[in-house]
């Protein structure tokens, strides 16, 4: 989803004016459908976007529920999750239904606050195989209980200035062969046209960390809590980074910034790392003005990564009287062929449901790619992605190898000095 | 018109009655929060199991507090950050108080108001406008700077190094009016016959300052540096706002207030956040009490 800017949290920087960006057009609160007077009321919590998705279901709910209002209760990304943590930990206003971004669906899935939604009266299992299979297994915790239900996917893509790749004498493809050939370009960029290859080089280490996990193993920590961020998983993305660094490939700017927006722009990066929601981002507004010029392609090296994608959730202890409704309301959302397609036309939700992504509208090309047929690559490589382990400490892993590799990239840092040092970090807190 | 008895409140219940308002918010958002967080502290809770996922950890808590490194990088970011923004506030205060109170006649509730200002404006609405002036290449700062003295650009907010003096600046900025009216009331105390006394002595307006102004404002100085002393060390929205509450490169920004709130809302981890709050308020009782020895007057002294 686009609002959830991915299990890469730390690459935001919160700006305030992507929020106000955000939020600006959006209504705070959702009022029940006007035509029915609702006995009872099911209500929804979500952020940006997800709240407009569930308030284009209104009118399909009140077919089904005319006795029953849908109040999407909407807040600011942060704020949302920041708000559904307290209503957890207390037990106090609980949604029926919770929208819940990737990231945070690992972080609450072992805490017990949310339902098992394997349990009889739910029983999602029965269909497991109709959902992208990494999207699924993301939402099962330690115990082996589904936490949540994915509504909608970030498949990870490398958006490229076609443009400015031309004028140095590159196509898309000869950048994908490898991460050492995505920074070998990006210094024929950096020669031909000036343009800086990347926002910033926290991108690059960001998805490199990510390649090559397999199936349920952890990006920090292993299954027993051991710290793996001294490894040469990491060692390399903190190399290819500082080598893209100290060839001037990135702009230094803080990822969501005014800076990072402006030289989209100005047409002074020539790509950018991220989830397919991106593609969205860039056209609505952080640069419409460069409307096909950029090109979509696979992540370099056969690289497969999520970044986000937004679940829901019924809290254990929501009002009992609603968890039947609450289901069925997710399973509209999530099963129902075409609210998942609603949701990809109206705000470019890439699906999570299997059956949603054989629809022709997958193969519409899209005027801000030039006219490329990017959801086929999208679709592709959400069949490539698995399921990452998140441990509890995930959080805090990622701001000290961030803040690790800020140190080698500003002040020189010897990259095994730093990466112990984080792993040391995280020995202290991996059984807390 | 006379109540019946029953509305009546009896002399013996009314002043209960009429300071419960705010006993009643002192508890809710002051006591209770104070003594749960004691409570937390000796916890491990997973939060969003709901309350009943909480258990005794005895002092498991305080013991990660004090071998976590970052807990300390916190603690030395803020005693960095609380000198930097504080000592200059007073120094720029003093000064400017004795001027204002001098120079201004009819003029001066005027010019005051006008350093005051900051410290009324919302923290919000300030992070946010300096987060616009400090842009690295877009920002007026760097564009002025460039202008009148030819420097490069610089990364006022994405570099370790220049984050903490450009937080240091806007706390400057925002407290050194607020100080300034509190120095400025304690200088209306002083007895103008003093001053002229002095004069009549042959005394400079410099010698009139240091042995007359500044003894005679001694306890508003106090105040005013134990004000800064404890704000200094709770400094939490500059740098939260400023680097969109994570703590900015290298976690340079990140005070201990603002390492608190993340351990608990970011990291998870109430118990921990609560016993780092506690040692915290150590930190913070013991620098306050250093003060006070500082400013105690001695012994047949004034």
């Amino acid at each position: 989803m686009s609002a959830g800017a991915g299990t890469m949290r730390g690459v935001r920087s919160g700006s305030p004016t992507r929020r106000a960006v955000l939020a600006a057009g959006l209504g705070v609160t959702l009022a029940p459908p006007l035509r029915a007077r609702p006995s009872r009321t099911l209500t929804v919590a979500a952020f940006p976007l997800v709240d407009q998705i569930v308030k284009d279901a209104a009118p399909a709910w009140a077919q089904r529920h005319p006795d029953v209002g849908l109040n999407a209760v909407m807040r600011q990304y942060d704020d949302h999750h920041t708000a559904m943590t307290t209503a957890l930990s207390t037990s106090v206003y609980l949604p029926d239904v919770m929208a819940l971004e990737s990231s945070f669906v690992g972080k609450f899935s072992n805490g017990g606050g949310l339902s098992d939604l394997l349990q009889p009266r739910y029983d999602i299992g029965r269909h497991r195989a109709r959902f992208v299979a990494y999207a699924y297994d993301q939402a099962i915790n330690r115990k082996g209980q589904v936490v949540a239900a994915p509504t909608d996917i970030g498949p990870g893509t490398m958006l490229c200035r076609a443009d400015l790749l031309e004028r140095a004498g590159l196509a898309e493809a000869d950048l994908q062969p490898s991460w050492d050939a995505y920074v070998d370009g990006g210094i024929r960029i950096r020669k031909a046209t000036g343009a800086h290859l990347i926002g910033n080089v926290k991108t690059l280490k960001d998805i490199m960390i990510r390649s090559g996990l397999k199936p349920g193993q952890g990006l920090y920590f292993d299954s027993d809590s051991n710290v793996l961020v001294d490894t040469p998983r990491f060692h390399r993305a903190f190399e290819l980074a500082l080598r893209a660094r100290r060839n001037g490939l990135d702009g230094r700017l803080a990822t969501w910034s005014n800076e990072w927006a402006e030289a989209f722009r100005r047409g002074v990066t020539a790509t950018e790392l991220g989830g397919s929601w991106m593609v969205g981002q860039m056209a609505n507004w952080v640069a419409p003005g460069t409307k096909g010029l950029w090109r979509a392609a696979q992540l370099p090296e056969g690289t497969f990564v999520s970044y986000g994608g937004t679940y829901y959730a019924i809290p254990r202890d929501s009002n009992p009287e609603n968890k039947a409704l609450a289901w069925e309301l997710i399973e509209m959302m999530t099963l129902d062929r075409d609210r998942q397609l609603a949701a990809l036309k109206t705000q470019d939700a890439f699906p999570a449901l299997l059956a949603a992504q054989d629809d022709p509208f997958i193969e519409q090309p899209l005027p801000f790619l030039g006219g490329e047929r990017a959801r086929l690559l999208w679709r592709e490589a959400a069949r490539h992605i698995s399921a990452t382990a998140v441990h509890k400490q995930s959080n805090f892993a990622e701001d000290a190898v961030n803040a690790e590799l800020d140190n080698v990239l500003d002040d020189g840092k010897d990259i095994r000095q730093a990466l112990a040092d984080a792993a040391r970090l995280l020995e202290l807190r991996a059984r807390r | 018109m006379r109540l019946p008895p029953l509305l009546r409140l009896s002399p013996k219940w009314a002043p209960y009655v009429f300071i419960s308002p705010f006993l009643i918010l002192f508890g809710v958002f002051g006591v209770f929060p104070l003594c749960f967080s004691l409570y937390l502290a000796f916890q491990s809770w997973e939060p969003t199991g709901g309350l009943r996922a909480m258990e005794y950890v005895g002092l498991a808590n305080f013991a990660f507090a004090l071998k976590d490194d970052w807990f300390w990088m916190s603690l030395r970011n803020t005693l960095w950050l609380a000198i930097a923004s504080g000592v200059p506030q007073h120094l720029v205060a003093l000064p400017l108080a004795a001027f204002i109170h001098a120079a201004f006649k009819r003029l001066r509730d005027g010019v005051i108001a006008v350093y005051f200002l900051p410290y009324i404006t919302s923290t919000v609405a300030i992070a946010i406008m300096f987060y616009s002036l400090f842009s690295q290449d877009y920002g007026m700062i760097n564009a002025a700077l460039a202008q009148w003295f030819g420097l490069p650009h610089t990364d006022w907010l994405t570099s370790a190094a220049h984050i903490k003096p450009a937080i240091a600046f806007i706390v400057f900025w925002r407290y050194v009016g607020f100080n300034t009216v509190l120095y400025l009331a304690a200088m209306q105390t002083i007895p103008g016959e003093l001053y002229e006394a002095a004069t009549l002595d042959g005394a400079s307006r410099l010698r009139q300052f240091l042995h007359i102004t500044l003894p005679g404002i001694r306890p508003m100085i106090f105040f005013g540096v134990t004000l800064s002393v404890i704000g200094g060390l709770q400094l939490f929205e500059e740098p939260f706002i400023l680097t969109g509450g994570k703590g900015g490169p290298q976690q340079a920004a990140m005070t201990s207030a603002v390492y608190l709130f993340r351990e608990a809302f970011d990291f998870n981890d109430f118990g921990g956040a609560s016993a780092m709050s506690w040692l915290l308020f150590l930190v913070v009782a013991l620098l306050t009490w250093i003060t006070n020895l500082a400013f105690r007057t001695r012994r047949g002294a004034a």
